[in-house]
């Protein structure tokens, strides 16, 4: 008995040592030799491995700061949006370069076709994906650009910081929100945005994206855009403009100066975290009759929000 | 009148249902219990019952309290698991025993797959395995049949309670098979399944009853049970032509055993068996040759469900390896 | 007659519920105003010809079709041109349209409105192929592909049948199978310019067999015509399509990927049959189809003669008004068409008919979990992994899907109809096929 457990002990041992010693000249002769600044680096990251800079994930993300420090001693159009500025100075300070700070992002829902604001037409009965959705139809308030209220971008949050609410039907955005840009990429109708978080997260944009005239985009949704121009009137610092029948206000020159809010006839721009006033405007509602003229259909209209792709056809002569 | 409803096309459906396909599979089964009751008496209902109604149990306590989901127990998967688990054990299986192979059945072999639909082998096997290995006393000691009414020639006394296959293998240590088979009942017994067994696999008549309105019903395909039988017809008829002393033939493999409920209601599992006709063609093949393998040299006398279940493991590969033929492809190639 | 031909990969059998084959067809009085969609076709749409205000007649031009897969649009109404507005058009989305206040029935000069049969044809190839181009003629099976392009015979292939669709095997549509019975020899004088616009000397009508009485005009019909041929089909769905059809008939198998033309082949419908007859014949530019106005609820299902651009209300209105239990519209069959939003949708040149389908058939059965039954592999007429594909999709892993031949589908929802577990396979696979398309077109941008 003793015998047989002796010579399990050697001949596993001198397995055990054999193997070791292969493995050992193995490693050493496979050894990729690396710079070690690419641990250190992915180290500082979050480890979220979201995407939103751009690189599969942190890993990738390391190897190209580093390897962008190495080449051209700078690390500029590389930043990690989770991280925000903290990691960023860290991920500076180990590849010995400083880094300008950026303001914080985060995603911006532009569109408030609630189902207040939006009535049912019809029932959309399938797969709960807008991807689908969107090349099937306009959607269920009828708005084409609108929000499908499927949740494409819920989906493709990695942080927990995008919700639908049951009573809107529309995704709301929350604190972890840390502007990877997920459900930008994810949102088939380009409706929402990453814009600057603002002092104490005081925002002012424009909830709409609706590029139809006014007439057809209010007879869809109550609050939506219809290019009348008098925020861009409004406007002294020249940071809103008007496109295809539709206000944007640049969030780099917007001074947050609250004015245009009040003088939207649909009320389509939305003020977030800022103290209420002392006296509600009431709403202009003659305003909301002063359409824009008519204009052709220009050419930026047919990015992926208003035409369905072009394959939306059945691909087959079928009879 | 109510908003109208927008979806992708087709904008219609056919008219079949989950539901259907299972039922359908059930009341192909009824011959085949019917046939068990009445060879095996009461006792045969007793596990029957026991062993459907705590699958159905279990499946509803896993999906209500586990996965805290919809529960969906009469879609009849449940009690088709069930049913073939009785199939595959003796008729005096205690009571206990039963319940602890519908047990693992659901709740190890399907609901922690995720349920209906994922689970990679068939539940009521793997029920059946580990019964098997943990039990073996109590999952091979066949009780002898007797008839409910009527009589007929009662069996040879040299059988004792073994299945034909058992009483092969252990014979064949010390003798040869034309002398074991003088001392078996004739193959007629067989066919009608007047023979000891697990309580489904004995008859083989009321199988194939089953199997044809199957069949005809189009809830399986015939290239699984085909090309399992197949193999196994002409892997033992190669063998018996080289050896008549040392192997039985084709004929005793084909009306012994659980072959013909492997192969009809088990191997043809529609979600543990591959996609395409030739990965099922395959599929079946791998089964016989195993199951010949393990009754002619393993260690068990009978190896239907090991066989399936370890060509089970293989369907994720054989889905990938043989494709259906894609239209316009042989064109394209050339 | 034997054994009947059809096509060997899946297919399935919805029930045909052909409710208007019976009913001849009406011509549809005009509509009061008219909203013509500039796309009307498969590829670019037209660039619009008219402005607001402009008075029109009928047969003038509207769009002009200016990219090589594009075609021309006509107004099918006279009157004053509202504007150019986005119109909800089939597509569920709204798009540009020209929008008229119809104003009598002018036309313009030279259209032959007789019904006179003009069997001499005396245009040569060329100039069939560019009458075809200037009057705006698609393929009106659905597809809407524009026709002179089939006809014009890429370099290094070469053609040697013409094969017209008259399966029409949409559960419902009857508007092919009335053509057939009422204007067979218009089809059959369509069918010959069309083979002389492609160069061949041989073509053959496809008909399912659930139409006898249309099998039998047209093969009386067709004798007194050269190189035709009618080919009796079994009924299987989806025998229509291109691919399916051309097996069918002259057991070819067109290459994965490719176009009909790659085995000598070119496919047209029996209603593009009749529009080429009546623009090369008798210069009427596509401006009217047959449209089935159908569903078990409409009071007078039947088939009408309908001018493009009118609201799809006012055929509901003639077939007894929306009846109290609708659930859904449909612009095409049950199988291929498209669920429309409104009953403002205008008819274009694609629509081969409406069917109104009862609140209890426009609900979708509930989706549970896939058993891996296999049914929409073997009912798959192109030989795919439905649920293989609608997997890959579903976890957007679209290299994968291209590999799984995702772009061979051609949507003819066979999958989703037998599947028991309800799961709509065709929407992923549709939606693989989008992204996948995109893939492809970036690529070849790059």
């Amino acid at each position: 008995m003793n015998d047989v457990m002796i010579f399990s002990v050697i001949s596993l041992g001198a397995i055990g040592i054999a193997a070791a010693v292969i493995l050992y000249f193995v490693a050493q002769k496979f050894k990729v030799i690396e710079d070690p600044k690419i641990d250190e680096v992915e180290e500082a990251l979050p480890a979220a491995n979201c995407g939103g800079c751009g690189f599969p994930g942190c890993r990738n993300f390391a190897e190209a700061t580093v390897k962008s420090a190495n080449e051209s001693k700078h690390i500029e159009g590389l930043n990690c949006p989770v991280g925000g500025n903290d990691v960023m100075t860290t991920v500076a300070a180990i590849l010995g370069l400083e880094v300008e700070e950026s303001k914080p992002l985060i995603a911006v829902i532009r569109c408030n076709g609630s189902r207040e604001n939006s009535p049912q037409k019809v029932e959309y009965d399938g797969p709960a994906t807008c991807a689908f959705a969107h090349n099937l139809y306009s959607g269920e308030g009828g708005c084409q650009y609108g929000c499908l209220g499927l949740g494409d971008c819920v989906a493709a949050c990695q942080f927990d910081a995008i919700h639908m609410d049951p009573v809107t039907g529309l995704p709301v955005v929350n604190d972890k929100c840390v502007a990877c840009g997920a459900c930008v990429k994810a949102c088939p109708r380009d409706i929402i945005e990453l814009r600057f978080k603002g002092p104490k997260d005081k925002r002012i944009f424009v909830s709409c994206v609706n590029k139809e005239r006014g007439g057809p985009a209010k007879k869809n949704c109550a609050v939506a855009c219809i290019g009348c121009g008098l925020c861009e009137k409004e406007c002294k610092f020249d940071a809103i403009t008007i496109i295809n029948n539709l206000a944007y206000i640049d969030y780099e020159k917007c001074k947050l100066c609250r004015k245009c809010v009040p003088v939207c006839p649909t009320n389509a721009i939305h003020e977030l975290h800022f103290p209420p006033k002392k006296e509600k405007p009431v709403k202009p509602e003659a305003a909301v009759k002063e359409e824009k003229p008519e204009l052709p259909a220009s050419k930026e209209e047919t990015d992926k929000g208003g035409v369905p792709p072009e394959d939306a056809k059945p691909g087959n002569q079928q009879a | 009148m109510s908003m109208l409803t927008v979806s992708g096309s087709p904008h219609v459906h056919g008219d079949s249902s989950v539901k259907k396909i299972m039922y359908t599979v059930v009341i192909a089964m009824v011959p085949a219990m019917l046939v068990s009751v009445y060879f095996f008496g009461l006792d045969a209902l007793r596990v029957l019952v026991i062993s459907s109604l705590s699958c159905l149990f279990f499946e509803w306590l896993i999906q209500k309290y586990l996965i805290k989901g919809p529960v969906t127990i009469f879609d009849g998967s449940a009690l088709i698991t069930g049913i073939l688990l009785a199939f595959n054990v003796p008729s005096n299986l205690p009571t206990w025993i039963i319940i602890v192979g519908a047990f693992v059945a659901i709740g190890m072999a399907k609901m922690s797959f995720g349920g209906l639909g994922k689970n990679p082998f068939n539940p009521a096997l793997v029920g059946r395995i580990f019964l098997l290995i943990s039990f073996p006393v109590q999952m091979t000691s066949w009780p002898e049949p007797k008839m409910l009414f009527g009589s007929m020639a009662s069996q040879p006394d040299a059988m004792g309670g073994a299945t034909p296959l058992g009483f092969l293998k252990e014979g064949l240590k010390n003798s040869t098979v034309p002398e074991l088979m003088s001392k078996m009942p004739d193959l007629m017994m067989d066919f009608i399944g007047f023979i000891g067994g697990s309580l489904g696999e004995v008859s083989v008549v009321a199988l194939l009853l089953g199997a044809i309105y199957m069949l005809i019903k189009k809830v399986i395909t015939w290239q699984i049970p085909f090309a399992y039988i197949g193999s196994v017809v002409v892997f033992t008829g190669i063998l018996w032509l080289i050896d008549p002393d040392m192997y039985v033939d084709p004929l005793f493999h084909l009306l012994t055993g659980g072959l013909i409920l492997g192969a009809f209601f088990m191997a043809t599992d529609m979600v543990s068996s591959p996609i395409s006709p030739w990965g099922q063609i395959v599929f079946g093949i791998g089964c016989g040759v195993i199951t010949i393998l393990i009754r002619i040299w393993g260690a068990y006398p009978e190896g239907v469900s090991f066989a399936i279940l370890i060509m089970n493991a293989f369907t994720p590969l054989l889905n990938r390896w043989l494709k259906p033929k894609l239209f316009g492809e042989t064109i394209k190639a050339a | 007659m034997g054994i009947l031909k059809t096509f060997s990969l899946g297919g399935v059998h919805p029930p045909e519920n052909k409710l208007s084959a019976d009913q001849a067809i009406e011509v549809l009085p005009l509509p009061k105003q008219a909203f013509i969609p500039l796309n009307q076709n498969l590829g670019a749409p037209g660039v619009a010809q008219v402005q607001k205000g402009d008075v029109i007649k009928v047969g003038q031009l509207l769009a002009k079709g200016e990219a090589f897969i594009s075609s021309n649009v006509h107004s099918p109404v006279s009157g004053k041109v509202l504007k150019i507005d986005n119109v909800m058009d089939p597509s569920g989305y709204r798009r540009p349209a020209v929008v008229v206040n119809v104003d009598g029935d002018e036309w313009v000069d030279g259209i032959d409105r007789t019904d006179t049969l003009v069997k001499e044809i005396k245009l040569s190839q060329k100039e069939i192929v560019e009458k075809i181009h200037q009057l705006g003629i698609v393929g009106l099976g659905g597809a809407t592909f524009p026709s002179h392009v089939k006809l014009m015979v890429p370099e290094g292939k070469t053609a040697d049948v013409l094969i017209i669709n008259g399966v029409e095997c949409e559960p419902y549509l009857t508007a092919d199978h009335r053509l057939m019975i009422e204007k067979g020899d218009e089809i059959l004088v369509g069918t010959t310019i069309l083979m002389k616009g492609l160069g061949v000397e041989r073509a053959i009508i496809g008909i399912e067999n659930n139409k006898p009485d249309a099998i039998k005009n047209m093969t009386e019909l067709a004798g007194k015509f050269k190189g035709i041929e009618v080919c009796p089909l079994k009924v299987k769905y989806p025998q229509g399509g291109e691919k399916q059809l051309i097996k069918a008939t002259i057991r070819r198998e067109v290459p994965s990927g490719k176009l009909p033309i790659e085995v000598g082949a070119v496919v047209n419908n029996v209603g593009t049959a009749f529009a080429v007859y009546q623009a090369v014949q008798k210069n009427k530019p596509l401006i009217e189809r047959v449209v089935t106005i159908t569903g078990k609820s409409v009071a007078k299902p039947g088939n009408f003669m309908v001018r493009i651009g009118t609201p799809i209300r006012e055929l509901i209105e003639k077939a007894g008004g929306l009846p109290e239990d609708s659930g859904k519209m449909i612009g095409g069959g049950p199988m291929m068409g498209k669920a429309l939003l409104s009953m403002d949708t205008p008819v274009v040149k694609g629509s081969s008919g409406i069917l109104i389908l009862r609140e209890s058939e426009s609900k979708r059965v509930d989706v549970k979990n896939c058993i891996r039954c296999a049914r929409c592999v073997s009912v798959c007429p192109m030989g795919l992994e439905a649920v293989l594909l609608a997997q890959l999709a579903e976890m957007e892993m679209w290299e994968e899907s291209e590999q799984e031949n995702v772009m061979d589908c051609i949507e003819c929802g066979s999958c989703h109809y037998t599947c028991p577990s309800g799961r709509p396979l065709l929407d992923y696979i549709r939606l693989g096929k989008s992204k996948v398309g995109q893939i492809i077109r970036n690529r070849g941008k790059k």
